[in-house]
């Protein structure tokens, strides 16, 4: 009885919060820019994040990360404002700023006082069509870059074991390369091809405006109108769709590098929202991952962790936003005395759970009450609103999606988490990499030789 | 000249000053400060209690304080783990503790909706005032704790922090990481962990932030509740003030990975200090500003040397470290770390340039109002404005006492706080 109320204190609470301050405006201008606006007037701050259609995974062969080069020299001047000057202005003005580089997207943001939104879309517009690349500033970038990659792969045995892992689980989606490109390839990008690479993406109508704070829709269009509408257009053309071919069987690998810790990485390949035919699907497989680790008292922290104690940590995860097919991933840490091979088999036995019991009324009620939940808190963050409507919409799905999300979520039942498990989480589909430790100090010697260094 | 600098920017303070978050205060029935801001457009509410038991706290026994903390949502009175963790994730709210070299803090986020935030607090309340330390769950915390510490040792960048904070202070409390080293961990029995929540987990030594849609009448109902049942306690003894060393040192240790970590940097300065304003715009110039700093423009902009470098002061209740950073390709280090002193050195040596204050003064004046524009930093800033006793209007008055700072007066602060032959540096990295 009271349980049945809290049920509906939280269906009907959140939703009712969540709606009733959600409105997004939007505007396609005739060059193709598509800008959404969402007021938010608790605090006198504005977020502007400008998404572009491209990232790793529109990338051939060869210039692997050369999306994620280009947001690098994105900073290095134009013909009106020489290298620094974006960042000096923005900064005299209070703000902040910087970008990021996904597979399926690259993205600039400034967070700013209200009334400096114009200086943010002044600059932001010039460095649409105006980047002037050239070739010492690309040199010395070209090191920073890959100090980056240093840092954050090289140096790290479990991020340098992923990405063995995504190279070894798709055979021909782009899915397989990093977001910072390889480092051979890296290590010759040429001019030309940021220049090219530039002038294929970086346009009106391949990118969207996204504005969130205490601003005015009606004053923000015409701010953006003033400054982007006369942008010129590129031919965009429809990127290939370079389908994964279907994977025929488990896919294995160890990885062996100087580490401490022994770990464990698994992956189904599954659809996402943008490919799967029955939606409600996607967000069954979303209730999936919650069912697993969606928190503390979920199955991977309160069974393997807790319960048997047979891990240290273990987590799941799924992005259904992704533009193409993806994994859906988990990973364990072994505790002392147990094996990856112990992580691998206990993974697999919560897997087949899932697909022989139905999951049971309160595991689900918790999963929707955190969903419903965290609707609420993310509007704490104007930048986090403005990421979720600038993602949907830059990956294919449509930022419209985002007010269905809570709901969708509700829906799904027990059954239909069974069923996804038993239709996506195929052992053939399978593909699984293992963190094999060696020993730290003894890599030292033969670790100078392979050193990895990149030529230049 | 100078004269229409400075009208430029008063009428630049004129336009931008906010009323920051007006901040109420009072005591629970126990004499527990509580601190609160009421928060508008959201039915959600954060609370922190945050008690003066950091690894500073730790003494011998390194890492006490925060497997204490690790501990306390494994078992309260006669919940469970696993029943606690159910007891929140049903209502959708978020619960968690950790600790730094000063404070270890408990925080809750939850919808204000009283059914869901009544049973979120109920058990915080159990796990704040009821904590059960079970050997089992004892066991396998500390076994997890360990796993993390082995963990720490893949990463260059942890050693060189780990050494780093050790060669400034020495025998002072904050010489240690929060998380403690095997040594000491692997000693540790499950007694230890009631001895130290006994002591430090009291209503002496607690405070309240509560930052959310919520009145204030419900905000003094929730504090008195939560902490009803905590021992009064006393207040631990005052930390000891730091020993500043009259050399620094050079250390490098030898590890296979492909970037050398530095650090580098000296004792710098406490919350309270008199310097803490001339010192905290002057390294916004020097490495604080990101995209801007001169440390980012000499190591990265004009000779490609690392992704990451900065500076930074981290103001404790005693002197807290100055550090500046970076992760250089090993064959470069040399090189890097020349830059970077030297770039130190030069900004003593001369302080900033006018123009570059008022840069500076703008940056930070311009956008102070996000560094409060969610309830999650405004909770950061609250709690902080609590735990070091910092004066209410603290964020009221900010912009104003940012903006007497001089290019003068910075270049004194430097001169006096930031010595160059004072400098340790530490290297994580291959050599030839």
């Amino acid at each position: 009885m009271i349980f049945r109320a809290i049920i509906l204190a939280l269906i009907c609470l959140p939703i009712t919060a969540y709606s009733s301050n959600v409105q997004v405006h939007q505007r396609v201008f005739a060059n193709g820019l598509k800008v959404l606006v969402k007021e938010d007037h608790r605090s006198p701050v504005v977020v502007s994040q400008i998404w572009y259609k491209v990232g790793s995974s529109y990338e051939p062969g060869g210039i692997t990360g050369i999306s994620h080069m280009l947001e690098h020299m994105m900073f290095k001047g134009t013909e009106k404002y020489p290298a620094g000057e974006f960042s000096r202005i923005i900064a005299e003005n209070g703000g902040n700023e910087n970008a990021f580089t996904g597979r399926d997207y690259t993205a600039y943001f400034q967070t700013m006082e209200k009334s400096r939104l114009e200086v943010s879309f002044k600059l932001e517009a010039d460095r649409m069509r105006g980047l002037h690349l050239n070739a010492a500033e690309l040199k010395k970038e070209l090191e920073v870059v890959t100090e980056e990659r240093r840092m954050r792969t090289d140096d790290k045995p479990r991020s340098k074991m992923h990405e063995y892992f995504m190279a070894m689980a798709f055979s021909n989606s782009p899915y397989k390369n990093p977001v910072i490109g390889w480092p051979s390839d890296i290590a010759n990008y040429q001019l030309d091809d940021l220049q090219a690479w530039y002038q294929l993406w970086y346009a009106p109508n391949n990118a969207t405006l996204v504005v969130v704070g205490d601003i005015n829709a009606d004053e923000v269009f015409a701010l953006a109108e003033k400054y982007f509408a006369e942008i010129k257009t590129s031919e965009i053309k429809p990127i290939k769709p370079q389908a994964e071919i279907l994977q025929q069987g488990i896919r294995k690998t160890t990885v062996k590098l100087p580490a401490k810790l022994p770990y464990l990485i698994m992956g189904y390949k599954v659809p996402v929202l943008n490919s799967i035919e029955n939606k409600a699907d996607a967000y069954a497989l979303e209730v999936l991952a919650g069912i697993l680790d969606g928190g503390s008292s979920a199955r991977l922290a309160s069974r393997l962790v807790r319960g048997k104690q047979i891990a240290v940590s273990a987590g799941a995860g799924y992005n259904m936003m992704s533009r193409l097919p993806d994994l859906f991933m988990l990973d364990a840490t072994p505790a002392e005395g147990k094996t990856v091979f112990d992580m691998e088999y206990a993974l697999k036995e919560q897997v087949y759970q899932l697909k022989s019991e139905l999951v049971s009324a309160d595991e689900l009620q918790r999963v929707k009450a955190q969903v419903l939940a965290s609707a609420v808190y993310e509007r704490d963050s104007n930048f986090y609103q403005a990421m979720q409507l600038g993602m949907l919409e830059t990956v294919g799905i449509g930022w419209e999606k985002v007010d269905e999300y809570v709901e969708k979520v509700n829906q799904i039942t027990a059954q239909q988490v069974r069923d996804v498990a038993r239709k996506y989480l195929l052992e053939d589909q399978l593909n699984i990499a293992y963190l094999d430790p060696q020993p730290i100090r003894q890599q030292k010697q033969t670790g100078k030789v392979a050193g990895g260094r990149h030529a230049h | 000249m100078r004269i229409s600098f400075i009208s430029f920017i008063l009428i630049l303070l004129s336009q931008s000053v906010y009323s920051a978050a007006k901040i109420e205060h009072w005591q629970t029935d126990q004499g527990s400060s509580v601190f609160f801001v009421e928060t508008k457009g959201l039915p959600m509410v954060d609370i922190r209690v945050v008690f003066d038991a950091g690894s500073a706290r730790d003494q011998y026994q390194q890492g006490i304080a925060s497997l204490t903390s690790a501990l306390l949502d494994t078992g309260a009175g006669e919940l469970s783990a696993d029943d606690i963790a159910q007891r929140f994730e049903s209502v959708g709210a978020r619960f968690g503790s950790g600790v730094s070299k000063d404070m270890a803090w408990l925080s809750l986020r939850s919808l204000t909706d009283e059914k869901l935030l009544d049973k979120a607090l109920q058990t915080m309340q159990a796990i704040l005032t009821k904590p059960a330390f079970n050997a089992a769950d004892f066991q396998r915390e500390k076994n997890r704790a360990l796993a993390g510490l082995k963990h720490r040792e893949e990463s260059p960048g942890a050693l060189a922090s780990i050494e780093f904070y050790k060669v400034l202070f020495k025998d002072h409390p904050y010489a240690h990481p929060a998380s403690g080293v095997i040594e000491t961990v692997s000693g540790f029995a499950v007694d230890d962990l009631r001895a130290f929540y006994k002591q430090y987990y009291v209503a002496s030594n607690a405070r309240v932030v509560i930052v959310g849609e919520l009145t204030k009448q419900q905000a003094i109902k929730i504090a008195n509740s939560l902490l009803k049942d905590l021992k009064l306690g006393e207040k631990p003894a005052t930390l000891p003030e730091v020993k500043i060393a009259k050399q620094g040192i050079s250390k490098h240790i030898e590890f296979p990975s492909a970037q050398t970590h530095v650090l580098s940097g000296l004792v710098g300065m406490h919350r309270k200090d008199k310097d803490y304003l001339n010192l905290y715009v002057g390294n916004h110039i020097l490495g604080g500003s990101g995209l801007v700093s001169q440390l980012f423009a000499e190591v990265r902009e004009k000779r490609g040397l690392a992704y990451s470098a900065y500076s930074y002061f981290s103001p404790l209740f005693r002197k807290g470290s100055f550090t500046m950073g970076l992760q250089t390709r090993n064959d470069q280090t040399t090189q890097a770390v020349e830059v970077m002193q030297n770039t130190l050195k030069d900004f003593v040596k001369t302080g900033p340039t006018e123009q570059a204050v008022i840069a500076a003064k703008k940056n930070i004046t311009g956008g102070f109002a996000m560094r409060f524009d969610t309830n999650s930093k405004l909770i950061s800033y609250v709690s902080m404005i609590g735990f070091y006793q910092l004066p209410l209007d603290y964020l009221d008055t900010f912009q104003k006492r940012v903006g007497a700072v001089t290019a003068a007066s910075i270049k004194d602060a430097f001169a006096r706080r930031v010595k160059p032959e004072l400098i340790n540096t530490i290297t994580v990295g291959g050599t030839k």
